[in-house]
């Protein structure tokens, strides 16, 4: 790898996701669209994400990714590997110690700081694409700012279903300007959106790039009868008892048996290395 | 006590060696060497230096072998390795008026100066499969190349002094044609775009394209009015000499259809051309890219939008790509369990609020 | 050519490292409008660019960004050290993606504030140097509650904000210090505003 520069991409093409980054930055919620490259690893897996992470990353970071809140899923670590090939930096499973952290559908339990970044992979940037498949269409509903048709899908939901059924990728507003997609986080952590900690959307294949300042104004989309609810499974983590966490629902065997664990597998471990233990935590189970 | 599962690393690493061994195969089979690869599965390599968007058949063959000859799986290594290059500049236009060919045929004249020139092609075997080539050591057959390549005028050429056929629009003389790897594309897209895209699509999409035009979906009734293969020379301006020198060859496929055209309010009746130019023998999308392009140029030309799929000019381009389609097609088995929860307690929601709805209504009957 | 020694001078010893801590500092600014920003490792263009500008075009520009430069800023020792160390074609500020001057040269009229569909396709300014300041109150994106700064005018900036999502982008350089901001923040004079 070491016939390759500093995190992979050449000079020319980080400037130019920089440039991109910095416009985002500047339009919050906003999609800039970028010349992405062709990665060595499919477009779909991260491709955007690497990018922007490439173009931030400097020689001292400490790096962390996370895929479905879990650093050691297959994807996860394959790409905490390719910047330890690429850039050389060092690596870390605590989101504490992270100042960049790459992520996939979560967003870590522990509140970011001033300093860090997340850096978020994101597979259809376009809130509006599942409503208009038409790019030309799209683009200019945002120009326009004419989000009626978000709406009205989100109020048939109402009348159908009595609730509205998007329970990920839930769009929110930026600043009262745009809607975006905060990528396939579930809705539960769609409150965390207006973080300390730099936030950048990376979409390879769609070659979109935006981002999310600190403390940017961010609000899911909802009505005043039917408010926004971040919700989650009704109990707490089995192994180290969190109530406020997102769970994953892991089926234990072929008789309806299952348990409930916190997804984002650091903050569960610091838990209970604190001492916390659940319900399941120990071997009484029976 | 349940533990969560750790070993994602060593998985990967077992996937790696596992796969290494399933490439070579068994020991006492002869391994492939590249070079093997690159003279005798040659279509093969042509298709990958093609819709990887680099000439290079050493490198494609390569990328065949450690691929283990999934083809989409090597054009994604050749792109991936495309993107890492520095680029010193960009050539003139190649001219392939000047192709030195090895096939040249026009459905649309019985002869044309300069012939027809079948070459190394398919189209008249006979599609039995040749046990003979199962035995080893056969004796080579004697091929029969020409001794020199004849000029071949292009017969586009012919019909355009009458005046017949539409000439191509030129664009001015200092644009610079866009390029699809360096900036995103933007839509409405000029034809050079156009014609980029659908040069490294996916063979099998532009064929399907194609196809669907000739059954009715914006039909433009094409003919082949030449198709070409061989070799032209890559020149490139040398600021420092002041003129361009030649700096190798490639090899290509063109193709121009000739298309009915009625006219238009502006435009007499005539005929017009698709057009396609791929790298390597791929007359086969070749061929289909023509077809596409003319469809594509339906707005140029004052046709109506049959709202075709061919015609559709975003439809087209952001899906030709069999490098994106792949991978985001294949993205859906990684792990997806965060978003399927959340989905798992919305439908469980509205399960237990439906119920409650239901259930007062039953005890009153 | 006397500035030869300039022009070829003043560039990164080790650009993938240099401009990537770089660009992390011109990021965490226009992410938090008014705050300032030192840098370490600087690059350095003649006089009178600021190293920390200096360091921006490095970082930013290169021959796929157009780029102007006004008032004390477009002199023949810079012009060549730029057009030496980046390639950035120099153009009139109409057609600039980057616009390098002091504060009092520059003519923000005419510069490119993107469009309804494309409103990333606007100028970046690099306000470069001293300026005769105002006490201000910042309030938008990458803002806690609210920030204070120093900005060479105010209304303009307001101006600039009322067209959000079009606008101008800022940095400010000066020595080793950088500060931005962007379109998406509202200017109030005064410091408790």
């Amino acid at each position: 790898m070491s016939a390759y520069n500093f995190a992979y991409l050449d000079e020319q093409t980080k400037r130019m996701i920089r440039r991109a980054l910095l416009k985002g930055m500047a339009i919050p919620g906003y999609q800039v669209p970028f010349a992405s490259r062709e990665m060595p690893m499919p477009y779909g897996w991260g491709t955007g994400g690497v990018q922007v992470s490439a173009a931030v990353m400097v020689p001292e970071d400490c790096f962390k990714v996370i895929d479905q809140g879990a650093d050691d899923t297959t994807n996860a670590v394959s790409i905490r590997r390719f910047f330890q090939a690429t850039a050389g930096v060092a690596v870390t499973e605590k989101t504490a110690e992270a100042s960049v952290i790459q992520t996939r559908h979560r967003i870590p339990e522990r509140d970011l700081r001033q300093g860090q970044i997340l850096v978020y992979q994101v597979p259809i940037p376009e809130p509006l694409r599942f409503l208009e498949p038409s790019e030309v269409e799209t683009r200019k509903m945002h120009a326009l700012e004419e989000y009626g048709l978000m709406h009205v899908k989100l109020y048939e939901d109402i009348a159908r279903h009595g609730d509205i059924s998007t329970s990920y990728a839930y769009p929110v507003k930026v600043e009262g300007r745009y809607v975006m997609d905060p990528s396939p986080i579930p809705k539960f952590d769609n409150p965390k959106l207006g973080m300390a900690a730099i936030q950048l959307f990376g979409a390879g294949r769609e070659q979109r790039i935006y981002a999310l300042p600190p403390h940017t104004d961010v609000v899911s989309l909802d009505f005043e009868d039917y408010p926004f609810q971040a919700g989650k499974a009704d109990h707490d983590c089995d192994l180290c008892g969190a109530g406020s966490s997102y769970l994953d629902e892991v089926i234990t065997d072929d008789a309806g048996g299952r348990m409930f664990v916190c997804s984002d597998t650091d903050f569960c471990r610091e838990r209970r290395e604190a001492g916390h233990v659940g319900a399941l935590g120990v071997e009484a189970v029976a | 006590m349940y533990v969560a599962v750790k070993g994602g690393e060593r998985a990967i690493d077992n996937a790696h060696d596992w796969l290494a061994e399933e490439r070579r195969g068994p020991q006492d089979v002869a391994e492939l060497d590249v070079a093997q690869i690159r003279t005798q599965l040659g279509l093969a390599v042509n298709r990958v230096m093609a819709e990887g968007s680099l000439f290079d058949p050493d490198l494609a063959a390569l990328a065949i072998k450690q691929s283990r000859g999934d083809l989409i799986e090597a054009i994604f290594l050749i792109r991936a390795y495309r993107t890492t290059l520095p680029r010193f500049g960009y050539s003139t236009p190649v001219d392939t008026g000047a192709m030195a060919c090895d096939r040249r045929i026009s459905a649309t004249f019985k002869d044309v100066p300069g012939g027809q020139v079948l070459g190394p092609t398919f189209d008249y075997t006979h599609r039995l499969l040749d046990f003979a080539l199962e035995a080893e050591g056969l004796q080579r057959s004697e091929a029969i190349a020409p001794e020199a390549h004849p000029v071949m005028p292009r017969v586009s050429q012919f019909l355009n002094q009458e005046g017949l056929i539409q000439d191509e629009p030129r664009p001015e003389v200092d644009a610079v044609p866009g390029d699809l790897t360096r900036a995103p594309l933007e839509l409405p897209a000029t034809r050079a775009l156009r014609l980029q895209a659908l040069a490294r699509g996916d063979e099998g999409f532009v064929l399907s394209m194609a196809y669907s035009t000739q059954r009715g979906y914006a039909k433009n009734h094409p003919f082949v009015g030449e198709l070409r293969i061989g070799t032209v020379a890559v020149e490139m301006e040398i600021p420092e000499l002041g003129f361009a020198v030649e700096i190798g060859d490639v090899v290509l496929s063109e193709c121009e259809t000739v298309n009915q055209f009625t006219g238009s309010k502006t435009e007499p009746p005539q005929f017009t051309r698709g057009y396609g130019l791929v790298f390597g023998q791929t007359e086969r999308k070749a061929i289909s890219m023509a077809l596409v392009d003319r469809a594509l140029r339906w707005k140029e030309l004052g046709e109506d939008d049959k709202g075709a799929p061919a015609q559709d000019e975003e439809f087209v381009l952001y899906h030709a790509d069999n490098i994106q389609a792949t991978g985001f097609l294949e993205h859906i088995k990684l792990p997806h369990y965060v978003d399927f929860q959340s989905e798992l307690e919305l439908v469980r929601k509205l399960r237990r609020e439906a119920d409650a709805r239901v259930r007062p209504t039953e005890a009153a009957q | 050519m006397e500035q030869t020694s300039d022009m070829l001078t003043g560039g990164f010893s080790d650009a993938p490292r240099q401009s990537a801590r770089a660009f992390r500092a011109a990021l965490e600014a226009m992410a938090r409008p008014g705050s300032t920003y030192v840098l370490q490792e600087m690059a350095d263009a003649p006089a009178p660019v600021s190293r920390a500008a200096a360091t921006l075009l490095l970082v930013l520009c290169d021959a796929e960004t157009p780029l102007h430069l006004s008032g004390v800023c477009d002199t023949p020792a810079i012009r060549g050290w730029v057009t030496f160390h980046t390639g950035a074609p120099l153009v009139a500020a109409a057609e600039a993606m980057f616009v390098l001057g002091d504060w009092s040269s520059l003519d923000l009229r005419v510069l490119a504030r993107g469009t309804a569909e494309y409103p990333d396709r606007s100028a970046t300014v690099i306000v470069d140097g001293d300026f005769e300041g105002v006490d201000v109150s910042l309030r938008g994106p990458g803002i806690k509650d609210v920030s204070v700064t120093r900005l060479p005018d105010v209304v303009v900036f307001q101006e600039n904000a009322a067209h959000f999502p079009l606008g101008l982008d800022f940095y400010f350089t000066r020595g080793a210090k950088l500060s931005a901001l962007p379109r998406s923040t509202r200017v109030t004079a005064g410091e408790n505003a």
